[in-house]
Formats: C-alpha cells, structure tokens, sequence
C-alpha cells in the first residue's frame, strides 16, 4: 500500500516540467510522449531522429539511476497478461485519437490553458477513476 | 547533433521526473484513481508541479518566439472539441485505469526488461498503429467519395 509522497511528487513533477519546458525552449516541440513515440512507427515515419533520442533518453533514466546505485523500478503489474495487451491496446487507440495523453494534454495542454487538452484530461481522468471503482469495489476481487 | 543531444537529455530529464514522483509505479497511480479506496493524493502534486514550470517554460519560449536549436515553436493549433477527443480520452482512461500506465512511464519501466511492461508497450504500439490505419482508410474513403460526389 502506497502512502501520499506530496514532496517528491512535486519535485518530481518539477522536473518532468522542466524536460517539457527545456523541448519547447530548445526544439519547438511539445513533450507529448504519446505522439512521440507514436511518430516513430511505420505510417507516421517522419523526423525519426529526435524522437528516438527523446525515447532512449526515457529508458537511460531508471539505468542511470541503478548505475548510481538506486534499484531498477519493479512494477507492480496484474498477473492477466490478456488485461494487459486489452489495456495497452486501449492507450494505443485511445492516445492516439485524442492525439494526446498525460503528458501532451495533462502537462503541456493543461500549461498553455487550452480548453479541448483541459476537456481531454477531465474525460480521461474520469473514466479512469470510474474503472477503478468498477475493478477494486464492484468487481469482487 | 545538438537538437539530438537536446532531446535525449529531455528525455532523460522526463525520466527522472518521472522516476522520483513515484508515477513509474502503476499501484501509484491507482492509488489516486482510487478516490473511493485509500486515496493517494500524490499525482496531483506530481500535476501541479510539472504544470507550474511547464507554464513558466512556455512563456518564456513564447516571448523568445523562436526556439534555439530550431526553426519555429510548434505548437498545437487546433481547438476544437470533437468526437475522437472525447471517445479517445474515455479509451485510454480505461487502459490506464485497468493497469495504471500511461505512455511515459510504460516506456520508462521498459528498463525493468519485464515481460507485462514489454507486453504492455507492444500492445500499445499495435493499438496506435490500428488508429493510424483506420485514420487512413478513413481518409481515403473520404477522398474517393468526394472525387465519385464530384464526378457524378
């Protein structure tokens, strides 16, 4: 059971705010990690390049950090690999619809005050909450 | 090279973030989505947090107007409020709510070489380029009929 970690959550976030400042201020691009990684498979095959290099940069995190002696994060994931794959496929489709996620709509959109990224964050952060009520206390288990 | 270089380190930036506020580990996550459970109320430090100096960021580069190791500021152009924003927020609310990741820190958690992660992420990767087709093939219909509406 987790408990609320305000201070390195806000430090944390910090961060992930100044990696979406730093791409814009350096490179004019959003930090929208749906639509970065997305622009790496085959049908949207443009500027490949720093998008590769922003995505290898997100993977060398955890191995940095566990060069310096801090552990490989161990997620806690369910034990259905089917809810899986339905539940990557559903954040494939559904990030790309949107155009956006977390990042490009939840940060970048929600920072430049833009009403259809603010309507996105809203309806996904709903529905989320609402399929985990479903899951931890309607469903039984 | 140093827009590459850039943007690795952004990435390795975002990652850190990421790391630290405890958003890689999904039981977090749902710990906040959990809002009838044992609320944890963490993600929206991690938001307030990442939207505050992103904000402060943006302004900044607006005022340069032009960003250093590119040509133009890209930023997003459309406003309007459709249908695939709505019913592809409401998706992906329910893949994130089922396992608790979203893209980055599926992709951050790859280095945990797990086989869910890995799972998670190819599904992910198939589920986009999905969209991508059906986008497509929508597209084209669109575009034949518009030539067969002109024709006739």
């Amino acid at each position: 059971m987790h408990h609320l970690t305000p201070l390195s959550g806000f430090f944390g976030g910090a961060l992930i705010g100044l990696a979406s400042a730093l791409l814009m201020l350096l490179t004019g691009r959003i930090a929208g990690i749906s639509g970065i990684f997305g622009g790496l498979l085959p049908l949207r095959a443009t500027d490949r390049g720093w998008r590769l290099t922003f995505i290898v940069g997100l993977i060398a995190a955890p191995l940095l950090a566990a060069l310096g002696g801090a552990s490989l994060p161990t997620p806690a994931m369910p034990t259905s690999y089917v809810v899986i794959a339905i539940a990557g496929l559903l954040v494939g489709v559904g990030t790309r619809m949107a155009s956006g996620c977390t990042s490009g709509h939840g940060v970048c959109g929600t920072a430049r005050l833009s009403t259809r990224s603010i309507t996105a964050t809203i309806t996904f952060m709903i529905v989320a909450i609402a399929v985990v009520a479903v899951t931890r206390h309607l469903g039984g288990s | 090279m140093p827009q590459l270089l850039a943007t690795f380190a952004c990435g390795l930036l975002f990652g850190a973030g990421l790391l630290i506020s405890g958003m890689t580990q999904p039981d977090k996550v749902l710990g906040f989505l959990d809002i009838f459970g044992a609320w944890d109320a963490t993600l929206a430090f991690v938001m307030a947090g990442a939207v505050i100096v992103t904000s402060i960021g943006f302004a900044l580069a607006r005022r340069r107007g032009a960003p250093r190791l590119a040509n133009k500021l890209q930023w997003p152009t459309r406003h309007d409020i459709d249908a695939p924003l709505l019913a592809g927020a409401a998706l992906f609310g329910i893949g994130w709510g089922l396992v608790g990741l979203c893209p980055g820190p599926a992709i951050v958690n790859l280095a945990s070489f797990s086989l869910p992660v890995i799972i998670f992420v190819i599904a992910m990767a198939v589920g986009m380029l999905g969209a991508d087709l059906w986008q497509q093939h929508a597209s084209m219909r669109a575009t034949t009929s518009a030539i067969s509406t002109a024709d006739g």
